[in-house]
């Protein structure tokens, strides 16, 4: 159980997506978490044994570096990438639930063509085009929400290379060295680059969408 | 053997839950089991490494770390995963049971051998209530052994042979206490499903079962009348 079962899950959503989330998707996977794997995993894999504190005094280092990181960006990157993909579910849900029903009206005898039904793509309209945008939507929210909480908690995007400790059992302002922290700025810029990216995916989508249904509307109306 | 055999077992339930029970199942997989995996395993990797006393005496650390932590957190979180999610399988069992008693008999049995009826609605319903009774089980056991599900930053030890009372320092408190908020709050969650699927269940064949008991009251007084 790992990123790949995340993929697989994903995977079926594909099929019922505009061109557009699927471009989201593949840069969610490429650029997000196989970049967190691969490469950030191991830029922040000696996090707390590299913290270095100028002190000899037992647990000020623990306490320093629990202070200063109360939870680690990589946490942090994962639980983003949980919530960011989990909306999509909703839609593989409601598809699930609309192939249910059409196969619930097979058995009470309406002729439906099995096979059609299988392979059917679904299109993006009436109940399942809300479920659509709303899951676009949390997309939205839950990425604007881990970027501010980003931001808050390590006051902006870059790491320090000196920190300043003094709380207890530290004996008085000791000076703390963050390990590799040019590095872990710049795979924290990365990654908030590719958040960006993909805010700016979900908006276009949004606005496809919008304009899609406006369009449709406005032809049933002529 | 890892947890992707967890998840391949799972999957087969899926087929035989109800809507709440698939729901039940994607909570159960991303949100704790995913988190499990890529999230919380490595926050407790080095827990025993990075604990610290404030003592050079030989054996004082292993003593109170073990003193503190009889069972770390993160393998009771694992234990609470598998224990929870087996329930599921008696389902999987009974169904089994009806394909093969099918075949053996070479005659349709059941109108549907994975329709939840009969004997399959009594399995799921005892699943269900296994199943919140053991999260409500760890979840005791969770907040019983450590005092609550915070983690202090200070713990004070003064087992022998540790000199005195020494302090000792726990790694990354206060992310290991949003990771077991984080468990709690999923297993609420899990909890709150598993009891609205046995109401949802319970009311739905009551309902079914009193209008099979009044429309067969009904025909019986038409028969009597003619």
């Amino acid at each position: 159980m790992d990123w790949g079962a995340l993929h697989a899950i994903l995977g079926g959503v594909n099929k019922h997506s505009t061109s557009i989330g699927k471009i989201w998707l593949t840069v969610l996977f490429i650029f997000r978490i196989m970049i967190l794997v691969v490469a950030a995993e191991r830029v922040w894999g000696d996090e707390q044994q590299d913290f270095v504190c100028n002190t000899l005094q037992p647990g000020c280092k623990n306490v320093c570096y629990d202070h200063f990181f109360p939870i680690s960006h990589i946490r942090l990157w994962a639980l983003q990438l949980i919530f960011v993909s989990t909306p999509a579910l909703l839609v593989a849900m409601h598809v699930a639930y609309t192939r249910h029903e059409k196969k619930r009206r097979l058995r009470n005898g309406e002729k439906i063509n099995i096979e059609e039904m299988k392979n059917e793509r679904i299109h993006i309209q009436g109940p399942l085009w809300w479920t659509y945008t709303s899951s676009i939507f949390f997309r939205i929210i839950f990425e604007a929400v881990f970027m501010y909480t980003f931001y808050y908690m390590y006051d902006g995007y870059q790491m320090p290379r000196l920190v300043k400790c003094n709380a207890w059992p530290c004996p008085n302002t000791v000076d703390c060295f963050v390990s590799r922290p040019t590095e872990k700025t710049m795979f924290t810029i990365f990654m908030l680059a590719v958040s960006g990216i993909c805010i700016l995916l979900n908006l276009a989508e949004l606005c496809y969408l919008v304009i899609k249904v406006c369009m449709r509307e406005r032809r049933k109306s002529t | 053997m890892s947890w992707g055999f967890l998840r391949d077992l799972l999957s087969g339930v899926n087929k035989y839950s109800t809507g709440i029970g698939r729901i039940w199942i994607a909570i159960v997989f991303i949100f704790r089991l995913l988190v499990y995996v890529v999230a919380a395993e490595n926050v407790w990797k080095y827990e025993h490494d990075e604990f610290e006393c404030n003592t050079k005496q030989p054996g004082c650390e292993n003593v109170c770390f073990d003193h503190f932590f009889p069972v770390s957190q993160i393998r009771l979180w694992a234990l609470q995963l598998i224990t929870v999610s087996t329930p599921s399988l008696l389902v999987v069992f009974h169904v089994a049971y009806r394909e093969n008693r099918e075949k053996r008999h070479k005659q349709k049995l059941y109108r549907s051998t994975g329709k939840i009826d009969g004997g399959l609605l009594c399995t799921y319903l005892i699943s269900l209530i296994l199943k919140t009774g053991f999260e409500i089980v760890f979840l005791v056991l969770f907040y019983k052994l450590y005092n609550g599900f915070e983690v202090p930053r200070l713990v004070q030890c003064d087992m022998r042979p540790c000199p005195n009372a020494v302090d000792c320092y726990i790694s990354k408190p206060t992310e290991k206490m949003i990771f077991l908020y984080f468990l709690v709050a999923t297993s609420g969650v899990c909890i709150v499903l598993n009891v609205s699927e046995l109401s949802y269940l319970i009311f739905k064949y009551s309902i079914k079962c009193y209008m099979k008991t009044s429309s067969k009251k009904q025909h019986s007084s038409k028969s009597d009348c003619h």
